[in-house]
């Protein structure tokens, strides 16, 4: 249950996070490739049965390495539209981590690893165990502290690079930063969940419509909502059916129809 | 003499590959207005970005009361120069009062929530423009011109010595044209603000500018009062038009008319 609560709250804060930043309320872990670069990396660590705390490394490692990917592109394609190149650019990388992850998947032991990698995809907190909430817990924490502390920074960071910067942010160290603390919680999550897709897309929307733009509220609402989210739909899974459903599933299900009612009915300027 | 408040001095300016303009040499003392004209693509913002240190000089020097800014962090020359961009790049819905209160960032470290101090002079600049009745809206979704209203509201909120507005008249109606130009000419005036503005609509230097520079073929035409330098010859060198310039209320202000309109 605690882990529920961790996961969810760490992949909406990541979430609220990478949309600020990337001014754009469509960015998520998921859709910037992070979340399928987290999982490439962890399904590394498990193919190569490392213990856990490699796992979480490995996955931090190739989250990381997929948004500077998707970053980089966006950055040098320039003039067409910024949002889609970077939007696009995610679904590429993301894409082509996950063909890493069928490769892995592929060449694992049939019997053993296979099974393993697969549930653990699909998005599960069945398997979770005290063990993963100690390397769970104190990443996401310090992921979080720079995102608490830079909250009135990444506010002003939405203006976008050059007025941010007019106004007086560094802005290349407050980016690095606030990229490595979203990629490290999300990693966290991936690796003690598998991936959980929509969280980090809807909940911060949702967030954001509830109390407005301003990080110092979004962040602890996005938190919050994510958590009860998580542990909402962990609870439906575990009892829903007669055996437990992947939560990745479920998310997906929900998630789905709540982004196209926000696609269809939400504000506007919002990602004019 | 003391030394200007701004001083720029042959300065070179463009992107990373391509340069725009040259030998761009001028001065804005403190409380004085300079109206910066030129042609689509004289690279009027790129220059206003190359001041403000937000794209690298080509050439040359920019001094803010004597001492050249050149390594400057972004921090003190936030703190130097309020912006005004063109374009603001923020899409997410802020309030207003959040918005000025950005204009802060450069007062307070990075990890520091918004002091009293922060907020009584970002309600000061909101109260200094009179846009206290928009504080609680979102700020994309008040007027263009109570929108940029609010940008110099942020832009004052940094506590500059020099403002800079990048074309802040450009698709505001008539009125709100005349209320923002008003707003700035007062700034300057009250506060000893040294302000740097571009406007595509020449009369407006009559309006609210002590000088005027034209930019023309990427070097500096003219600078001066605004009646010596907006005379039929330069904005003919300017934009390629026959203007009269004609003027009005025993020459208290000149407009600006094409000679096509009064054949």
């Amino acid at each position: 249950m605690l882990a529920a609560l961790a996961v969810g709250a760490a992949l909406a804060g990541s979430g609220a996070a990478y949309q600020s930043l990337f001014r754009n309320p469509l960015v998520s872990p998921d859709i910037l490739g992070v979340s399928a670069g987290a999982a490439f990396g962890a399904v590394v660590g498990i193919f190569l049965s490392l213990p856990v705390l490699a796992i979480e490394a490995a996955s931090f490692a190739g989250g990381l390495m997929a948004v500077v990917i998707v970053y980089g592109i966006a950055a040098a394609i320039r003039g067409r539209d910024a949002v889609l190149v970077l939007v696009l650019a995610g679904v590429v990388i993301g894409a082509l981590f996950g063909a890493g992850v069928g490769m892995l998947k592929y060449l694992a032991d049939p019997y053993n690893q296979l099974p393993a990698i697969t549930f653990w995809l699909l998005g599960s907190l069945a398997a979770a165990n005290p063990r993963d909430l100690t390397s769970l817990l104190p990443a996401v924490a310090i992921g979080l502290i720079p995102l608490g502390l830079l909250r009135w920074q990444i506010d002003v960071m939405t203006l976008g690079e050059e007025e941010a910067t007019a106004l007086g942010l560094d802005t290349r160290m407050l980016r690095t930063v606030v990229i490595a603390a979203a990629t490290l919680m999300t990693s966290a999550a991936v690796a003690a969940s598998g991936i959980i897709g929509w969280v980090g897309l809807v909940v911060p929307h949702l967030a954001r419509l509830v109390v407005g733009p301003a990080f110092a509220r979004l962040l602890p609402v996005s938190l919050l909502f994510g958590a009860g989210y998580l542990l909402a739909v962990d609870t439906a899974a575990r009892t829903i059916g007669a055996v437990e459903l992947p939560l990745g599933v479920l998310t997906a299900a929900f998630g789905t129809p709540v982004f196209l009612w926000l696609l269809a009915f939400g504000r506007r300027p919002a990602w004019s | 003499m003391s030394e200007p408040r701004l001083a720029v001095e042959d300065l070179g300016y463009g992107y990373p590959g391509r340069a725009v303009g040259h030998h761009i040499g001028f001065t804005v003392a403190a409380g004085e207005v300079l109206c910066v004209l030129g042609r689509n693509g004289e690279g009027k913002s790129t220059l206003f970005k190359t001041i403000l240190g937000l794209l690298p000089l080509r050439a040359g020097t920019v001094r803010v009361d004597g001492e050249p800014i050149l390594g400057w962090s972004p921090r003190r020359r936030a703190r130097t120069f309020g912006y005004v961009p063109q374009n603001s790049g923020g899409g997410f819905p802020f309030t207003v009062a959040e918005l000025v209160l950005m204009g802060r960032t450069a007062h307070r470290g990075p990890f520091v929530s918004p002091s009293a101090a922060d907020r009584r002079a970002a309600d000061e600049a909101i109260a200094a423009l009179g846009i206290e009745h928009l504080v609680q809206r979102e700020w994309l979704r008040v007027s263009g011109g109570e929108r940029q209203l609010a940008l110099v509201a942020r832009a004052l909120a940094q506590e500059p010595r020099i403002l800079v507005l990048d074309e802040p008249t450009a698709s505001l109606d008539f009125g709100n044209q005349v209320r923002v130009l008003d707003a700035v000419r007062n700034l300057a005036e009250t506060r000893g603000l040294s302000v740097l503005l571009s406007t595509h609509h020449p009369e407006q230097a009559f309006a609210c500018a002590d000088r005027v520079a034209v930019l023309a073929g990427g070097e500096l035409l003219r600078i001066g009062a605004p009646a010596d330098v907006i005379t039929p010859e330069t904005l003919r060198a300017c934009y390629s038009v026959d203007v009269a310039v004609l003027p009005v209320a025993d020459d208290r202000y000149r407009v600006c008319v094409p000679r096509l309109y009064l054949q």
